[in-house]
């Protein structure tokens, strides 16, 4: 895309009664690589472009989006953007306000060792191959899938006041999914987790998954969960393993503190929350071990960049500390609402799209029970879950239930045996108030999360949780008959 | 949108040469979509995009490659990446085929509406404020969206497939919210923006959240309910991924062996692409005509949906029900149908002694896909009922249920049916309400404030 159609769009909003515009646009290249059953299933390279245009006139939002790359073609978006956004005040309601962030100018680059594009097909294929090959070792899968990704995205966001910004996104990651199926059970295994691990940096971080290191272990888990025993039913202590810890702060803390699903305003799709305004700096949230943030600056997180799609500085921000709840995700509509600058969290999942306030990279951060032998060593009578398989929670974020792809009781701090089909339900503040126990940061990852999905064209966004395996007391597990 | 998909996918296909067959999709999105909350039009936007997909394919060897960029030079790095990548790839000898050309070629606009295609910002204004007027009469936070979309989906290929379906969706949802538990909701769904009733809509919901003020606990159990069709719908969309689909049954992971009961006599479920009381799509995304699949006929599992590659594998022909192959999602039963019963809609309840009366389900999951077995939340107007009237208004409940096993003690359904398009994953169902003896409620919604 060139400079004439962001100068354009943004010409042609302000002349036609705009009081505010800004322009996006975006190229973006996604490469996809997927071996199932020892053949090449799928291989496939994906370019999509365009550009977004936001207006507002009068107080009322409007945006048009277009592929076509053509000066004109942003002229004309940028005056449909505004004609949406007058009708826009047919619906009544109060104008809106943003924020003062000052427009900025700068350019930011995914820092990375390997360019995941500049590294062979060959190479690529192979590593998947080799995955399948130490998968097709284990006797009685039904099935085994290797996939990898990785997508680059050039994005410029400018606006009215004077910002311009260049940055350039580079994301990898890859994965794998073992079955085994007989007349009663399906039992799935994936590793590192569900979906794989994705990133934010360069073809380094595949390398380091070593997923032909643990492919045959993992086909192995998946096969004997067939006959294990069923995951017994009650109120027991739990620990969580990291991935499944990152769903857990995903669902229960990462989307009630967006401050647009606070104020309603994903009421009809996505829900509300229950973290209300009038919790902030009050709620206590969790115990006083729980400690949550929202750094779009972590290295490696699939919520890492440089500037939000509206111009404001990737930052740091304090969302749970000891226990308190304190912060929330905003935009720049949404944060004076509460009396604050945003923080910078307003992301389009494309150039079609308008940026909606999506996490970053919420982590839990590391506490100090040591290692997850150390806390499984410190446990008497539990159970340790891992590997998330379903996820459901209501929609003010309060009542969930999750299950995971597999389960060891603890007795005596040890393992005690394999369990299938777990799974735990329980109340948001409720259940981090039980939390009594956070392992080290030699157990915390920043796991990706590329399939988010919230607002109305629905949008998929890439976002990041660090986590470490955690301890809960008193948790329901074994929902729902079994018998 | 002025493209014309013949041109743009002959053209693509112009671009392959050094023995490859080849097969290119072209899809055009024009939607718009009007959406407000806080009883005020708050995100109103309009996006347009179109994307060819090429796929190559020879001796086995597969390479896929997409592109917006429809001009020559777009379409010529398209045809690059596409070859490149099959050249380095392993041959697959179950890829899926290249779809041989129909003895009548398909070019459908069934589900088509000028109406639709035309409207516009205003249009679609002033149905969110007909929606807001009627929350705000009952003191209802309103929100919601309006969309209108016109898709254009064509297919062609080297073995002289050119096939398309051009199809229209107008879609009206509503919550609406006292802020203090109630939520009431009502969606309505056409191919033609004029068959959408603004007013009706905000009615329902309005009727339903004014209802469900004051709402009180109820303790989990096992207890009947009546499902009204959003919550029927949203079982049938989870239907649709763990068993109606070939590749679910081949894996065996699917809930639905077929030639054997799996639900109760009276129900009947099958997919039509092509029916226009539905969303059509006479197509798939390997250009194939979608048929008519029965997949549980009174309680008898009768079939399951295919792509060629899942076609390929259990030895019969695409039903036309692909997605862009390759795919690791295998079919998709995108146009589903539940035969109504007899009883009319107003009896359900009035025939239910003690039980739930269930508006809306919410954030469904998959427990156990063997099993059926589903979890999610009652949402938007739960209702404690009684000697077949509501009574109360009760608070949103989790459950944990095995679908065929509750599909099996189905008591009455509705003599009517309504359409319902699906929030994610965009597949459409025509279903009638169910009055169901039992369903297992496993959790119960506590104020934040119950720690």
């Amino acid at each position: 895309m060139s400079g004439e159609v962001i100068e354009r769009a943004l010409d042609a909003a302000m002349g036609g009664g705009a009081s505010y515009a800004d322009v996006r646009t975006s190229e973006k290249r996604i490469e996809s690589l997927s071996v199932k059953d020892g053949t090449l299933q799928g291989a496939e390279s994906d370019l999509t472009a365009g550009f977004g245009v936001r207006v507002l006139v009068d107080g009322r939002w409007g945006f048009a989006a277009s592929a076509n790359s053509d000066p004109s073609d942003a002229e004309q978006a940028a005056l449909r953007a505004v004609a949406i956004a007058r009708a826009s005040a047919i619906g009544g309601g109060s104008p809106v306000i943003l924020d003062d962030t000052p427009p900025e100018r700068g350019t930011y680059q995914t820092p990375f060792v390997e360019d995941p594009f500049a590294v062979s097909l060959d190479d690529k294929l192979r590593l998947l191959f080799d995955v399948d090959a130490e998968m097709g070792r284990v006797a009685g899968l039904t099935t085994r899938h290797a996939t990898y990704g990785a997508v680059s995205e050039h994005k410029v966001f400018a606006s009215s006041a004077g910002a311009h910004l260049e940055q350039d996104l580079v994301e990898c990651g890859a994965g794998f999914t073992v079955t085994a199926v007989n007349d009663d059970e399906a039992q799935e295994r994936t590793y590192p987790a569900l979906g794989g691990q994705m990133v934010t940096g360069g073809f380094e971080a595949v390398r380091a998954l070593d997923l032909v290191v643990h492919a045959q272990e993992i086909s192995e888990q998946a096969v004997a969960l067939l006959e294990a025993p069923q995951c017994p039913s009650g109120e027991m202590t739990v620990i969580i393993d990291s991935s499944q810890m990152a769903l857990q702060v995903h669902e229960s803390c990462g989307h009630p503190i967006e401050l647009d699903r606070v104020l309603g305003m994903e009421a009809s799709f996505a829900g509300t929350s229950f973290l209300t305004t009038d919790n902030l700096g009050v709620l206590q949230y969790g115990s006083s071990v729980v400690n949550i943030d929202a750094d779009a600056t972590a290295p490696g997180g699939l919520g890492t960049f440089g500037w939000d799609d509206e111009g404001v500085p990737a930052q740091n921000v304090p969302i749970v500390s000891a226990g308190r709840f304190v912060g929330y995700l905003t935009s720049r509509e949404t944060a004076p609402i509460v009396g604050r600058q945003s923080m910078g969290s307003s992301r389009a999942g494309s150039w079609r799209q308008i940026p909606l306030i999506r996490m970053t990279n919420v982590n839990l951060r590391p506490g100090s029970a040591g290692s997850l032998e150390d806390l499984i060593a410190d446990t008497d009578d539990g159970i340790l879950l891992a590997t998330n398989r379903s996820w459901s929670i209501d929609d003010r974020r309060l009542n969930f239930q999750f299950g995971t792809q597999i389960g060891w009781l603890i007795k005596d701090g040890r393992r005690a045996g394999m369990v299938r089909n777990p799974t735990y339900t329980g109340i948001t503040p409720r259940f981090w108030g039980s939390c009594d126990a956070i392992c080290g940061p030699s157990e915390w990852t920043l796991w990706g999360v590329p399939n988010c999905g919230k607002g109305e064209p629905m949008q998929t966004a890439h976002v990041g949780h660090g986590a470490a395996p955690a301890r809960f007391r008193n948790v329901q597990v074994g929902v729902g008959r079994w018998g | 949108m002025g493209l014309n998909a013949e041109i743009i996918l002959q053209a693509a296909l112009d671009r392959v040469a050094g023995g490859w067959q080849a097969e290119a999709v072209f899809t055009n999105h024009d939607l718009s979509l009007t959406r407000f909350a806080g009883s005020r039009i708050h995100q109103n936007v309009s996006q347009t995009d179109a994307t060819v997909r090429l796929r190559v394919e020879r001796d086995g060897q597969t390479g896929v490659a997409s592109t917006n960029r429809l001009d020559s030079d777009g379409l010529d790095d398209l045809a690059r990446r596409a070859a490149a990548i099959g050249q380095k790839a392993a041959p697959n000898p179950d890829a899926a085929p290249l779809a041989g050309p129909p003895a009548e070629a398909v070019h459908s606009r069934i589900g088509w509406e000028a109406s639709t295609a035309a409207a516009d910002p205003v249009q679609r204004a002033e149905g969110a404020r007909a929606v807001i007027a009627a929350g705000s009469q009952h003191g209802l936070e309103v929100s919601g969206a309006f969309s209108t979309e016109s898709m254009h989906l064509a297919v062609a290929n080297s073995r002289g497939l050119m096939s398309s379906h051009q199809g229209t969706t107008a879609k009206l949802l509503t919550v609406m919210m006292d802020g203090k538990g109630s939520s009431g909701y009502a969606q309505a769904t056409s191919p033609d923006i004029d068959e959408i009733d603004a007013a009706a809509v905000g009615a329902e919901a309005a009727e339903r959240g004014a209802r469900s003020a004051g709402a009180t606990d109820l303790e989990p159990g096992e207890y009947p309910v009546v499902l009204s069709e959003y919550a029927m719908h949203v079982v049938l969309e989870y239907l649709a991924e763990i068993a109606f689909s070939g590749l679910a049954l081949l894996e065996g992971r699917s809930c639905m062996p077929l030639g054997e009961r799996v639900m109760g006599d009276t129900v009947t479920i099958w997919d039509d692409g092509r029916d226009p009381s539905g969303l059509p799509a006479a197509i798939d995304f390997e250009g194939v005509a979608k048929q008519r699949v029965m997949l549980v006929e009174e309680g008898i599992g009768r079939g399951v949906v295919h792509d060629s590659v899942t076609a390929k594998r259990a030895g019969t022909t695409s039903t036309g029900h692909g997605l862009p192959a390759p795919n690791i999602w295998g079919p998709v039963a995108w146009n589903l149908f539940m035969a109504p019963g007899t009883t009319p809609r107003s009896e359900l309840v009035a025939g239910m002694e003690r039980g739930v009366l269930v508006t809306r389900f919410w954030y469904l999951s998959v427990v156990h896909s063997k099993r059926g077995l589903l979890t999610g939340m009652t949402k938007d107007g739960t209702f404690w009922v009684e000697n077949g009237q509501i009574v109360r208004p009760i608070r949103n409940l989790r459950w944990t249920q095995s679908i065929p096993e509750a599909f099996s003690r189905i008591s009455a359904l509705s003599n009517t049916s309504q359409l319902i398009l699906a929030d994610y994953s965009g597949i459409a169902a025509r279903v009638p309400a169910a009055r169901i003896d039992s369903w297992n409620f496993t959790g119960a919604t506590v104020a934040e404030t119950d720690r």
